[in-house]
């Protein structure tokens, strides 16, 4: 996990949902920038992942603690 | 004197103030405290009619009404450009340099649709966000001559189930204007048909038995309007006839000149105080909160509630302990003169009913009765 990171708090998010948050985020910030995305939901740990590979940019971290998934994505384009 | 300052008078500024001016009522005619909304324009609008003016069963004057009629008498308003505000001072700084100043402020600001942030979408498609833009695309169909309707979502944007709405509504009328065969593809930016699991079945299911197709993962980068292209981030390119998005939004840009929001222009706000953080006298709600919930006016509906009893409770001299838990309620039109609907909060997911008429003849009285919720009644 990346030590500087900006956090999306989603948990709780059934609509938008985390991954719409990490889009938005991602929509927003500059590219280099590490978004860190907390969700209460365990498809996140998945779909995340997928999407990031479909548009180019990096998963480095994505941990489990007490039912909260973090996954920390790198902007690259 | 206590002074309550709203920013924006659309549904979170209304229904807040309008509910303040009620419950301190006796205090307002003591002089002890004083409510006023600022708002940028003197007439408020009811956004949801704008997906029906898109197919000419609404006009504009349908959804207007002049804002001061909004209000109750208690209330000022303050109707002009709003350039900032300075926490400093306590106090909004407004266009032509008067100060307000405020010892609470609510920030009920919205958000707005920004086209302009995909390069090629101003020129190549058609919006239903706005009034101007539902009128151009109500025109656009009135003159279509057949081909593929492409509906485009963007990231972040207002009243989710619009985009899965307009869509069975343009096949209805695609079918009822003898374009039975053109087809309508719907698209949307994660890998289901919309973020609400229960509700992309549902739409998976009625999309196929009403010839729509769809592509998901699918965020529009640019629009190539003399090609009439769109690539995506994910790297696909399709073709349209006619392009239906619904684009990006951003905060407002008050937001920004205050130094208040994110790079959005969207502020962090408590999820569950509405306060924003790092203060303890100004409450954001509705579209301008940097909070994952849906942006839409049953969010703003349900916030103004938690902000107006803390409000009230605070003058009197509690603590303001109310809590938002997340709760949203929409309807979704389904087309073919039927509606169905979601509850939802931070911890119950929704469970979406079968669409019926009666719900459609709800949602439609709704429409009329709406000027209830924004005077705080309903």
């Amino acid at each position: 996990m990346a030590t500087e990171a900006k956090i999306i708090d989603a948990r709780g998010s059934f609509c938008p949902g985390p991954l719409m948050e990490l889009i938005k985020g991602i929509r927003q910030e500059a590219v280099g920038v590490v978004l860190e995305v907390w969700s209460s939901d365990r498809g996140s740990a998945k779909d995340i992942p997928e999407w990031v590979a479909r548009a180019g940019h990096e998963v480095v971290g994505n941990v489990e603690a007490d039912n909260i998934f973090k996954i920390q994505v790198k902007k690259l384009r | 004197m206590t002074r309550i300052v709203l920013l924006g008078g659309g549904v979170g500024g209304s229904m807040v103030s309008n509910q303040l001016a009620r419950q301190l009522k006796p205090e307002i005619l003591r002089g002890e405290v004083e409510i006023t909304v600022i708002n940028e324009s003197d007439t408020h609008v009811y956004q949801p009619y704008f997906l029906y003016m898109a197919f000419d069963q609404a006009v504009p004057a349908d959804a207007k009404r002049p804002e001061r009629a909004v209000l109750n008498n208690q209330i000022k308003l303050v109707v002009g450009h709003a350039e900032r505000v300075d926490r400093e001072a306590k106090d909004v700084v407004m266009g032509d340099g008067a100060h307000i100043p405020y010892d609470y402020l609510v920030i009920a600001t919205g958000s707005r649709p920004a086209p302009e942030t995909v390069p090629g979408l101003v020129e190549g498609g058609h919006i239903f966000y706005t009034e101007e833009g539902a009128l151009k695309l109500r025109d656009a169909l009135a003159e279509f001559t057949g081909g593929r309707v492409l509906v485009t979502v963007g990231v972040p944007h207002k009243c989710p189930v619009a985009p899965v709405e307009f869509t069975l509504m343009v096949r209805d009328w695609l079918d009822t204007h003898g374009f039975e065969s053109s087809e309508v593809l719907y698209t949307y930016p994660i890998g289901r048909l919309h973020s609400l699991e229960p509700v992309a079945a549902w739409a998976t299911e009625i999309f196929d038995q009403r010839r729509i197709d769809s592509r998901t993962f699918f965020n529009v980068e640019t629009v190539d309007s003399e090609k009439k292209t769109v690539t995506t981030l994910e790297g696909d390119t399709v073709s349209y006839d006619l392009l239906v998005a619904i684009p990006p939004h951003l905060g407002q840009d008050i937001v920004k000149r205050s130094g208040l929001g994110d790079a959005g222009n969207w502020i962090a706000t408590d999820r569950h105080s509405l306060l924003m953080q790092g203060t303890d006298n100004i409450y954001v709600l509705g579209d301008a909160t940097n909070l994952p919930i849906s942006k839409a006016g049953s969010t703003a509906h349900f916030q103004a509630d938690v902000v107006s009893s803390n409000l009230v409770n605070r003058i009197h001299g509690g603590l303001g302990s109310v809590r938002y838990d997340g709760k949203v309620f929409c309807f979704i039109e389904a087309g073919n003169d039927e509606a169905t609907y979601v509850k939802f909060d931070y911890q119950h997911p929704p469970k979406p009913q079968p669409p019926t008429e009666m719900i459609h003849l709800y949602k439609l009285a709704f429409n009329k009765m709406y000027w209830l919720s924004a005077a705080g009644i309903l």
